[in-house]
């Protein structure tokens, strides 16, 4: 295998790392929504565990060898508009991420009303997250502009 | 991902798309169907267990089986708009197709697992064991689809 294509490997198992994580926090709040007997939080824990393990990872190296496979590949610049974009998404997908995760912790501190809006920003902010990543993995596949 | 399909014909964008799409989507609904299942092999509490083994199921159902149908489609949409010759076998493209074709039978038989263990779930005596069978399918079945992304990105030849 050439350094493009482990770089293509690294930069793609990134993303999916990502992307398996994203889904894997869908599902933990479909969970918690519909426990059928279970308690909400800890089913939600349970499914969501794998994901906080590698999520950050995940994100980490999808961008560490996208920006390296914008710099090695003739003919990409990392200020091409779509990688360009597709960065800055990657970091708000990220940081949308982390925000509804802190949100959902401390919904599960809290009672009431207060876990209720604590629960609906997580859900915000992983909506956001999930758009952003949709959006870039448009953005890898068609490259407009490219 | 940056560069997928570089000098790639313009109409395989979008079946790429979907079968990209279908793929993430099925690793991380099985990711969430044997972590579901695995933590009810573990668990004591037979109102988790149920609850666990329910989730994991109903993900068999409602996720893992859509997704794989959205990255097949995909993946035979992609394929034929590429127009490849008629001699294009290359070693990726078979790995790909044996690990999606073993893994349709993988996929069938832990459907069908969890139909009945859904069922099976009203008995508490009966619960663990099929749910027991599908995890070891999940988590077959998340290996084999994790070489397959090696394959289809790396290439190898």
């Amino acid at each position: 295998m050439s350094t493009y294509d482990w770089l293509l490997f690294l930069h793609v198992a990134g993303a999916f790392v990502f992307g398996m994580a994203t889904i894997a926090y869908w599902c933990a709040v479909v969970a918690a929504a519909r426990p059928q007997g279970g308690d909400p939080q800890s089913l939600a824990d349970t499914i969501a565990r794998p994901a906080n393990y590698v999520v950050g990872a995940g994100a980490a190296v999808a961008l560490v060898f996208g920006v390296w496979l914008a710099i090695y590949v003739d003919g990409l610049e990392l200020w091409d508009p779509w990688i360009l974009v597709s960065l800055l998404l990657l970091v708000l997908a990220a940081g949308a991420g982390a925000q509804a995760g802190r949100s959902y912790v401390a919904a599960a501190q809290r009672e009431g009303t207060e876990a209720t809006g604590l629960r609906r920003r997580g859900m915000s902010f992983h909506t956001v997250a999930s758009v952003a990543f949709l959006v870039i993995l448009a953005l890898m596949i068609f490259k407009p502009g490219a | 991902m940056t560069v997928l399909a570089v000098n790639r014909p313009s109409d395989v964008e979008f079946p790429l798309f979907l079968h990209v799409l279908g793929a993430i989507l099925l690793i991380g609904t099985l990711l969430v169907a044997a972590t579901a299942l695995l933590a009810a092999w573990r668990r004591k509490d037979p109102r988790e267990v149920t609850s666990l083994t329910r989730i994991g199921l109903w993900t068999i159902l409602l996720g893992v089986f859509p997704s794989y149908v959205l990255m097949r489609v995909g993946a035979r949409w992609t394929e034929a708009a590429s127009d490849y010759p008629d001699d294009f076998e290359p070693a990726w493209l078979g790995l790909g197709y044996i690990t999606a074709n073993l893994g349709a039978l993988v996929t069938l038989i832990a459907i069908v697992l969890a139909i009945i263990g859904l069922r099976r779930l009203r008995e508490p005596v009966s619960r663990a064991v099929l749910g027991r069978v599908v995890a070891s399918l999940s988590l077959l079945l998340f290996a084999a689809y994790a070489v397959a992304v090696w394959a289809m990105t790396a290439k190898p030849t």
